[in-house]
């Protein structure tokens, strides 16, 4: 794995005219997972889409080394074609070479026939991990993963993440549900309202 | 990487790939043939009048596609993951603007020679015509993503954008077809440079509109 570094400093976010959070600092190193907590419309996921790069701070910075992979409600595959050919274009994207393993480990195999409209809430969400896992990026940007997983689907969920986290890799997750990985660090929205 | 994007956005946009994208050409030639029919089978009227119908039609069939160009995809999270993965907007907006061209303007083109037909068109106004829709289908669809991508966002995008690209596409019609009337080569030179500065404006002011619709 990549050498892979995430911090933010001093970092406040708004959305329209409301200040979401501010003074929201954390570092992590290799090897360190982050749940990220709080309530419905604190700001999950404009923090996690501040980090990845995608909105602009209204203050404060983010700082990132290595190769970031996001993972939100939105899957990015075309409703139209059928999941492997989907998926292929990212991993052509991604260039990369044996995407199986992430298919087989998320028992998608058997849906790679059916066109992506057709899949329930929870294969689109393991199909998008496993566009995230053949990604091969060391610094993971997860938004609710587990919503709308059945409970085989999260302790997979669950075993992938904590297998990214001991290969070296970053995780920072935000997510309603309990967490069963070790060494998370907890980081709650609501200890930064202004 | 890009011949990736390339290939998705072509399979996308491209006629007969499925999901109604031959619609603007259908559309293209079912106006040049209820012309005939309004104005009455008279040939040298339909000659004389033909090559600005045939520029109307393009116009109108430019408009069809802007829906589904850029919004879905913005739905879909597309744009960000390809962010993320490096690709900036203005990269994927220059891809989808080779490929929003392909798909219309060049089958535009070769359904002009039909709808050329259907009008009586003379020899040299169909030279001209498509001299001046070689030229001027870039531009319109430079400005048909740009609206696309300003309109993403919007509920009312699909309506909006028709009315916005017509005015816009305004300088295009009038020296293309009026490359027409004067059958002279200078209005097409016009036509082709104010293609060229919108192809070369759009992918930005389009990647500009993506990354204003994200932050809401």
């Amino acid at each position: 794995m990549a050498k892979a570094r995430l911090s933010a400093n001093g970092l406040a976010c708004r959305r329209g005219d409301r200040l979401l959070f501010r003074g929201l600092s954390f570092e992590l190193g290799e090897g360190e997972a982050c749940h990220v907590t709080g309530a419905n419309g604190t700001g999950k996921t404009t923090l996690i889409r501040t980090l990845a790069g995608l909105l602009t701070p209204f203050a404060g910075s983010v700082k990132s080394e290595g190769a970031m992979g996001l993972l939100d409600e939105r899957p990015a595959l075309d409703p139209d074609l059928p999941l492997g050919k989907a998926l292929a274009f990212w991993e052509q994207v991604d260039q990369c070479a044996d995407p199986s393993n992430a298919l087989q480990v998320l028992g998608l195999q058997n849906l790679l026939d059916v066109p992506v409209r057709y899949l329930s809430t929870g294969q689109r969400k393991r199909a998008a991990l496993a566009s995230l896992l053949s990604r091969n990026a060391p610094i993971w940007l997860l938004d609710e993963p587990l919503s709308g997983l059945d409970r085989r689907a999260i302790e997979q969920v669950t075993m992938l993440i904590q297998k990214h986290v001991d290969d070296g890799g970053i995780a920072l997750i935000a997510s309603h549900q309990e967490l069963a990985i070790e060494g998370l660090k907890p980081l709650a929205i609501e200890d930064f309202i202004p | 990487m890009i011949a990736t994007l390339i290939k998705r956005d072509l399979a996308k946009l491209f006629p007969f790939a499925g999901g109604g994208a031959a619609l603007p050409v259908v559309f293209f030639l079912a106006v040049a043939m209820l012309y005939p029919f309004a104005v009455g089978p008279d040939a040298p009227l339909l000659a004389r009048t033909g090559g600005g119908v045939v520029w109307i039609a393009a116009l109108l069939a430019a408009i069809l596609p802007l829906d589904r160009l850029v919004a879905q995809d913005i739905e879909l999270g597309v744009f960000d993951q390809l962010k993320l993965r490096g690709v900036t907007e203005e990269t994927s907006m220059a891809v989808r603007l080779l490929a929003h061209w392909l798909s219309f303007g060049p089958p535009l083109i070769v359904a002009t020679f039909p709808a050329a037909a259907l009008l009586a068109l003379e020899n040299a106004t169909l030279h001209y015509l498509l001299l001046g829709l070689l030229a001027g289908t870039p531009g319109l669809a430079a400005i048909g993503l740009m609206i696309a991508a300003l309109t993403a966002s919007l509920r009312a995008g699909a309506a909006l954008s028709g009315l916005l690209l017509i005015p816009l596409a305004l300088p295009i019609l009038i020296f293309g077809a009026g490359a027409l009337a004067r059958e002279d080569g200078a209005s097409i030179g016009f036509v082709a440079a104010i293609s060229l500065l919108l192809v070369a404006v759009a992918p930005f002011a389009a990647g500009a509109a993506i990354r204003a619709a994200r932050e809401g």
